[in-house]
């Protein structure tokens, strides 16, 4: 369970989350929609603290990890986060991309991890590029071995920011049936995107965020169907015409 | 006319003869060429070390990661390394600091001139750090690898690949710049040089010698560092 309590984050001047306080429960998919520059990738990235909040804390399974006395690369290793530009290791293969963390952090031994490496090519169904480098893979592709890589640390939650805003489109739909399965293994998934479909299909609660705040949220149902606040309908109405 | 042009023609036999037979003294500038060579390596492996946390330092800066006392260190050396000339830094360190001990002068040259080195390679290595998307480093620590782990298995060997060229070019213009070493008496190649022509009293032959011995060895280590490009645009998985 995550506990956000009064998050704040400033950068300079310019407020981009405003005390943001909200729970997500193990085994929650939520989908967070909202326009660009709205706080959406920052607040994901508070969660595993690639940003630092200015103020208010975050607990994690009773953790405190805005505590600096936490250990964050421990609360980091259960947490997996997906990028929307992938950020594959380009100097590795795609099993080492996969294995480096689970054995440089001592968690599995090196056959341990490539059989693990082989069980999370074998569901993402890339198998036959186990041996290739990123360069080599299609976007597609390549948002699929991140995130097997993640997995590969067994996290407890993931976290996806715009995991297919930089694919062509043929290739969006390999990534989401991905997704889907995860989310039917009972992952807790926090995923940002503009996939409004497939928002609705697999999530259990969408939260809207605008100028930094969570305005509305709910089921998929009540938000898409009966957005109670006119800025979730402005937004809306521009999402879901396109 | 043709009589001037005999006679200069033996005049240069004759000096080639003084210059590099007699006394075996070609063999000096061998040894010169040894000891250059020698001043050369000592310092880029130096230089190398140096640079390397050098860079580390600053960089950790650029990530937010201040080390105190050591960043200022280090911010301290790059300016008056690059600040100063390296002759200057070679005579202050030969006569200055280590003024009141006995030590062999190639080893102080070589420290010399690694010192000043490591100030250049540790702008190489940190444009090279930085060179490396940021994404990489964020990857890496949201994976749960600590800052130093994702910096050794991650971004260090991008950032080195992509500093390869840069840090030969380096090694170029230290192997010319060790040629000073001469200030504090190291036998180098150009003293090596300089001694035939106060003996000889011919300037043109061996200091042209000592010319076309560093050319030849800047082509050769041209020619290496491009052979070494291809071969690293070839491993290139991009
Ligand atoms: N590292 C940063 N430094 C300064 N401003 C930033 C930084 N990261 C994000 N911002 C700003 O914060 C705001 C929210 O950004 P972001 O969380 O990326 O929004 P979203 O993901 O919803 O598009 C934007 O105005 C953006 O320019
Ligand atoms: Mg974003």
């Amino acid at each position: 369970m995550i506990i956000v309590e009064n998050l704040n984050k400033k950068f300079g001047e310019l407020e981009v989350l405003r005390d943001i306080s909200e729970t997500i429960y193990n085994g929650e998919k939520i989908v967070i929609i909202g326009p660009s520059g709205s706080g959406k990738s920052t607040f994901l990235r508070c969660l595993n603290l690639l940003e630092t909040p200015t103020s208010g804390t975050i607990t994690i399974d009773s953790v405190d990890i805005t505590d600096p006395k936490t250990d964050i690369n421990k609360v980091r290793s259960q947490m997996g986060m997906v990028f929307q530009n992938f950020n594959l290791f380009p100097h590795l293969t795609v099993l080492q991309n996969i294995t480096l963390a689970p054995i440089q952090l001592k968690l599995m031994n090196e056959s341990e991890a490539r059989d693990k490496a082989r069980y999370l090519l074998e569901r993402v169904g890339l198998m036959d590029k186990i041996d290739e480098y990123p360069g080599r893979l299609s976007g597609g592709q390549k948002q699929r071995i991140a995130i097997a890589r993640a997995l590969a640390m067994s996290p407890k939650t993931m976290l996806f920011d715009e995991p297919t805003s930089s694919l062509d489109p043929e290739m969006i739909g390999e990534v989401l049936e991905v997704m889907l399965e995860l989310a039917s293994d009972g992952m807790t998934m926090v995923i940002v995107t503009h996939e409004m479909g497939f928002a609705r299909k697999i999530s259990n609660r969408i939260l809207f965020m605008d100028e930094g705040m969570i305005v509305e949220q709910g089921s998929p149902d009540q938000l898409f169907d009966n957005p109670q606040k006119e800025r979730t309908r402005a937004f809306l109405s521009k999402v879901l015409t396109r | 006319m043709n009589m001037i042009i005999a006679l200069s023609f033996s005049t240069l036999k004759e000096n080639f003869y003084n210059d590099f037979i007699v006394d075996n003294r070609w063999k000096w500038l061998v040894d010169g060429l040894g000891v250059t060579l020698k001043v050369t390596l000592m310092a880029s492996f130096l230089g190398i070390i140096i640079g390397l946390l050098v860079a580390l330092v600053k960089v950790s800066q650029f990530h937010g990661r201040k080390i105190p006392v050591l960043s200022q260190i280090a911010d301290a050396y790059v300016l008056v390394i690059r600040g100063t000339p390296a002759v200057v830094q070679l005579l202050i360190i030969y006569y200055v600091i280590f003024a009141s001990v006995a030590i062999d002068k190639v080893l102080v040259a070589a420290l010399a001139f690694g010192l000043n080195s490591g100030a250049y390679v540790a702008e190489i290595f940190r444009a090279g750090i930085q060179s490396v998307d940021r994404g990489q480093m964020e990857a890496g620590r949201s994976l749960g690898l600590s800052y130093g782990l994702t910096m050794r298995k991650i971004i260090l060997p991008q950032a080195v690949k992509n500093t390869l060229p840069a840090l030969f070019n380096e090694l170029i213009t230290l192997l010319k710049e060790t040629a000073v070493a001469g200030y504090i008496a190291v036998a180098d190649l150009t003293r090596a040089g300089d001694l035939i022509r106060a003996r000889t009293f011919d300037p043109l032959l061996p200091l042209l010698a000592v010319a076309l011995i560093y050319l030849v060895i800047v082509l050769l280590l041209t020619r290496l560092m491009n052979l070494l490009e291809r071969r690293l645009a070839r491993s290139d998985h991009r």
